[in-house]
């Protein structure tokens, strides 16, 4: 079946600033991503190493209360994101397993600099304690400074890199 | 009065209900746009496709707008919303390594799980990388932490450092935005990629 056309952008962003505006309306908080990669991290190291995870400051915090790292606001809102995604797509007819990539490039190169991205992408996002969306995006409707701040660093830099990288996408 | 889940005491199971709601919403909203792709969200960065910019800007802004509305009309405490803590030099520094990670892989974490719920492999490559990072920065926590706490200025908003009402701030934004938008579209003429935007 014919592919079905992206959502008018501007169209789309008021329909995000509203999904962000329920966030704030109802649980008094932001949306966000990579936290709840965090999250699974957390959960994963606490069940193949549980004495490691309890050694270590920065996961034993999770398991204070006892219950799983995984029965919270973000990691819920990430499953719930795979499960909008997916409506999306099969609505749009756009389900399929395919490596996306510029013709120009192996499927190799690009998996492998799809990887280095994301370690990348979510080391900083821990350091800046929030990525595109709990930092960037979240942080600017509050008038954070720390939310414009992220978000001009992760743009700038990432017009800066673009030279580089440029063989990867054009 | 919002925000509902603090101001009626919603028990835990209804407010991680509401939070997997507001992720269907969310992830259904940036799979429309376009995120799940990403050479699309690489145009941003080449100006061939500047959806990106479009997006995040007009949802910024009707959320600073539509949270300030609630405000007035006494539906929202915006005192109880969370606001960002700053810390000048991980905002800064993590925000670079960022940038890097996006132009590398292509995606960033919300729009790698808009991809990965569609079907891109690429976008599950991105989404394991990301879990290796987050348990790097764990296990190299201890080594950065000092960067990590250094320059914390609290949640400070940007309209109190301007010195301008919230009002006068969100004037100036939009105005911002619209400027932005006008050259953003003159950025997909000049720099378009027919055989890479019918591709996508």
């Amino acid at each position: 079946m014919e592919k079905r056309k992206y959502m008018n952008p501007y169209l789309a962003g008021v329909l995000l600033g509203l999904v962000l505006l329920s966030a704030m309306f109802f649980s008094g908080r932001g949306l966000g991503a990579s936290g709840g990669i965090k999250y699974a991290v957390v959960a994963i190291v606490g069940a193949v190493d549980h004495q490691h995870a309890m050694e270590t400051p920065y996961y034993s915090k999770y398991f204070e209360n006892g219950e799983s790292p995984l029965k919270n606001w973000l990691a819920l809102e990430v499953f719930g994101m795979v499960l909008g995604g997916f409506i999306s797509g099969a609505l749009a007819h756009r389900l399929k397993f395919k490596v996306e990539k510029s013709p120009k490039i192996s499927n190799k190169k690009r998996l492998l600099f799809a990887f280095l991205g994301g370690v990348f992408f979510v080391y900083g996002a821990q350091l800046a304690r929030g990525c595109t969306s709990g930092a960037a995006l979240s942080g600017m409707a509050v008038f954070s400074v720390a939310g414009f701040v992220t978000m001009i660093a992760i743009f700038g830099s990432a017009y800066l890199f673009a030279w580089f990288f440029r063989k990867l996408w054009i | 009065m919002g925000p509902l889940s603090i101001i009626s005491g919603f028990p835990e199971w209804l407010n991680l209900l509401i939070a997997f709601l507001i992720g269907i919403g969310f992830g259904f909203a940036l799979e429309q746009a376009g995120f799940s792709s990403s050479r699309k969200l690489a145009g941003m960065f080449y100006g061939y496709d500047t959806t990106v910019l479009k997006v995040f800007f007009t949802a910024a802004i009707v959320a600073l707008v539509g949270s300030q509305l609630l405000s007035f009309f006494g539906l929202l405490n915006l005192k109880l919303v969370y606001v960002n803590p700053y810390y000048i030099n991980s905002a800064i520094i993590g925000g670079v390594i960022m940038g890097a990670g996006f132009i590398m892989g292509g995606y960033c974490p919300g729009t790698g799980i808009s991809a990965l719920s569609i079907g891109k492999i690429d976008a599950m490559i991105f989404m394991a990388g990301g879990m290796v990072g987050a348990f790097l920065f764990a296990e190299t926590y201890p080594f950065i932490e000092t960067l990590a706490m250094d320059n914390f200025k609290g949640a400070m908003r940007i309209d109190e450092w301007m010195g301008v009402s919230p009002g006068v701030f969100t004037l100036i934004l939009i105005i911002a935005a619209v400027a932005l938008f006008w050259i953003a579209e003159l950025a997909e003429k000049k720099f378009s990629r027919a055989d890479i935007t019918n591709d996508i």
